[in-house]
């Protein structure tokens, strides 16, 4: 029998609860997070109508973290999926061709590495402005290189392997050796590397807001909200704690989940009950 | 099967594979290993032509060169008379039905992800069979023929222990009824028990599907087991060439000889007395002198000095140079 695989249900568990949180906020609050501000209300601490009480504007917390859950998901899936998009094919390819290409990304690679990440996405908002879609090109394109990189070491101890040479000599095209052969052996350590991505990408996103560079108040991101709550911390500290539980759970879940995923998907443990 | 020569079916001629060494963007240096410096093989129809050699001697880039897996230096590689190499030469899909390569290792060679019948049926539906029944016919038909049975195509190859792997390897270099199989230590990887099974499958296959079989092996044993022709490899050139028995019960070159006399032989154990290279060294051919001369460790970046391989007795021929 298998044994209990508690990172994936716990991990798994975890994002369920904010992808439900996301995806069902209308129905699971009656309040809107941006326009019921009610002055009359404003920092009322946690209690049995407001959850998680209200800022500064008499805004609900709980309605504002559902929704902002929305954007932190959106957000940290989506440019996650840009990265890997772009990490695994500049990494597999770079190291399954060599010569000047791997020299190239390489140096790209190096490049990415050197410069803090938020620091790039930082000049890319500068340019691009504010705004859901430029979030998403601005954090798709600056977290890639370790997924490159783990593509690529991936792709250099693979290649020699009886497989993938086999591969070639029955007449495979090296795109589908990349995509049936390679691709599919290193999908542990890129679906780690993408959890750890995903929650690195909503921590990224809540900084960025926090910064008034991503998601402009009135709307509601984990990141916007710490920003409004950073002067009520002492008053009313209910404003900033739970929207930075909620940035903890999705990161924990997501990170769980990776762990969880890998073993799951390891071929030596499946059909181990055969 | 162990008649005279047939007619070539593969031909290596003079074949080089030069590996520039320490060439990076900072460090511009021409020095090269010569893994494979001037090899000339001939393969007959339906013949086992081994390719015997200690590590690092060039035997396994030659079989990668004849795979199309490694970029000849220089030289050229011939099917049926027509040249592999080149822009003239075939694509990679009409290559994959000329020849297919067993690999050492069965516990890297099948894809740790892929069931052994996907393993199968993909490259089939690669070159072009379309119907799902003649794909599984097929695959069932293959694995009948490696003695596996063709419920085992829906399991993982962790699932089978070494020597059924190595059967599914060769299940997958035979699927697209090649006419060479290239074995690369075939069985160098398994355990004794399993080594004759194998061995006694290669050779039934070869009989029944008509196969051509190149084999690269250290193994002596297995050699003299399976081979027509022996050719020793020593430091990227062949010092000696001919037919088995001649190589093994008349070894000529010094290399050779080493060779041999590593081969543990219980004769020599239960009677010390006797020697086992029956006789003295053969003196080398009249105005010749054997080429290498002693079998240290020679340079690899150097360009060998001139030689030939002279024939000493009919398709039997030792490396020699000009004394």
């Amino acid at each position: 029998m298998r044994r209990f695989n508690l990172n994936l249900w716990l991990g798994g568990g975890l994002v369920l609860l904010v992808c439900v949180g996301a995806v069902f906020a209308p129905l699971l609050t009656s309040f809107d997070p941006v326009f019921d501000a009610n002055l009359m209300y404003a920092e009322e601490p946690p209690d049995a109508q407001f959850w998680f009480g209200t800022d500064e504007q008499g805004r609900d917390v709980y309605t504002r973290v559902l929704y902002g859950a929305r954007i932190s998901l959106t957000v940290g899936i989506v440019s996650q999926i840009i990265n890997s998009v772009i990490g695994l094919s500049l990494g597999i390819s770079a190291a399954y061709w060599g010569g000047w290409w791997d020299d190239l990304v390489n140096g790209l690679t190096n490049t990415m590495l050197a410069v803090p990440s938020l620091i790039f996405a930082l000049a890319i908002m500068a340019i691009l402005g504010p705004g859901l879609p430029s979030l998403l090109i601005a954090l798709g394109l600056t977290n890639w290189s370790w997924t490159c990189r783990i593509a690529r070491s991936s792709t250099l101890s693979l290649k020699g392997q009886g497989y993938v040479l086999a591969a070639r000599t029955l007449g495979y095209g090296d795109i589908r050796i990349m995509a049936t052969q390679l691709l599919p052996n290193m999908v542990g350590p890129i679906l780690v590397i993408s959890t750890l991505g995903i929650g690195a990408a909503v921590l990224a996103e809540a900084a960025l807001s926090f910064l008034g560079l991503g998601i402009r108040p009135p709307f509601p991101s984990w990141g916007s909200m710490l920003t409004g709550a950073r002067e009520l911390i002492v008053i009313a500290p209910w404003a900033a704690v739970f929207p930075g539980l909620a940035i903890f759970v999705t990161v924990l879940g997501f990170n769980l989940l990776g762990d969880g995923l890998r073993d799951l998907l390891d071929p030596h443990m499946r059909s181990r009950t055969a | 099967m162990r008649d005279g020569p047939p007619a070539p079916l593969l031909e290596i001629r003079d074949l080089h594979v030069h590996f520039p060494v320490g060439n990076t963007l900072l460090a511009r240096n021409k020095r090269v290993l010569r893994a494979v410096s001037g090899v000339d093989l001939t393969l007959g129809e339906g013949e086992c032509l081994s390719i015997v050699g200690e590590s690092g001697c060039g035997k396994s880039t030659t079989a990668l060169a004849v795979m199309g897996l490694q970029e000849p230096t220089s030289g050229d590689i011939l099917f049926e008379g027509r040249s592999l190499t080149g822009a003239a030469g075939p694509s990679r899909m009409e290559r994959a039905r000329i020849a297919q390569m067993v690999f050492q290792d069965p516990y890297a060679s099948l894809n740790p992800r892929q069931t052994v019948h996907r393993s199968l049926a993909a490259p089939l539906r690669l070159h072009g069979t379309r119907t799902r029944s003649e794909i599984d016919d097929r695959v069932a038909d293959i694995l009948l023929k490696v003695g596996l049975l063709p419920e085992h195509g829906a399991r993982f190859p962790h699932e089978f222990s070494g020597g059924q792997r190595q059967r599914i390897g060769i299940a997958r270099a035979l699927i697209l009824d090649p006419r060479i199989l290239m074995l690369d230590e075939p069985v160098s990887a398994l355990d004794v028990s399993v080594r004759a099974q194998i061995i006694n499958l290669l050779l039934d296959l070869q009989e029944d599907l008509s196969l051509s079989f190149v084999m690269i092996s250290h193994d002596l044993g297995v050699v003299e087991h399976m081979s027509d022709r022996v050719a020793v490899m020593y430091f990227g050139q062949i010092v000696e060439l001919g037919p088995w028995d001649a190589i093994f019960a008349n070894p000529t070159h010094p290399y050779t000889r080493k060779l041999i006399a590593t081969i543990p032989d219980p004769d020599t154990i239960l009677h010390p007395d006797r020697d086992r290279a029956a006789g003295a060294a053969p003196p080398p051919p009249a105005g010749h002198r054997f080429h290498p001369e002693d079998v240290g460790r020679p340079d690899v970046y150097a360009v060998p000095a001139p030689s030939e391989l002279l024939e000493v007795s009919p398709g039997h021929f030792v490396r020699c140079a000009p004394a």
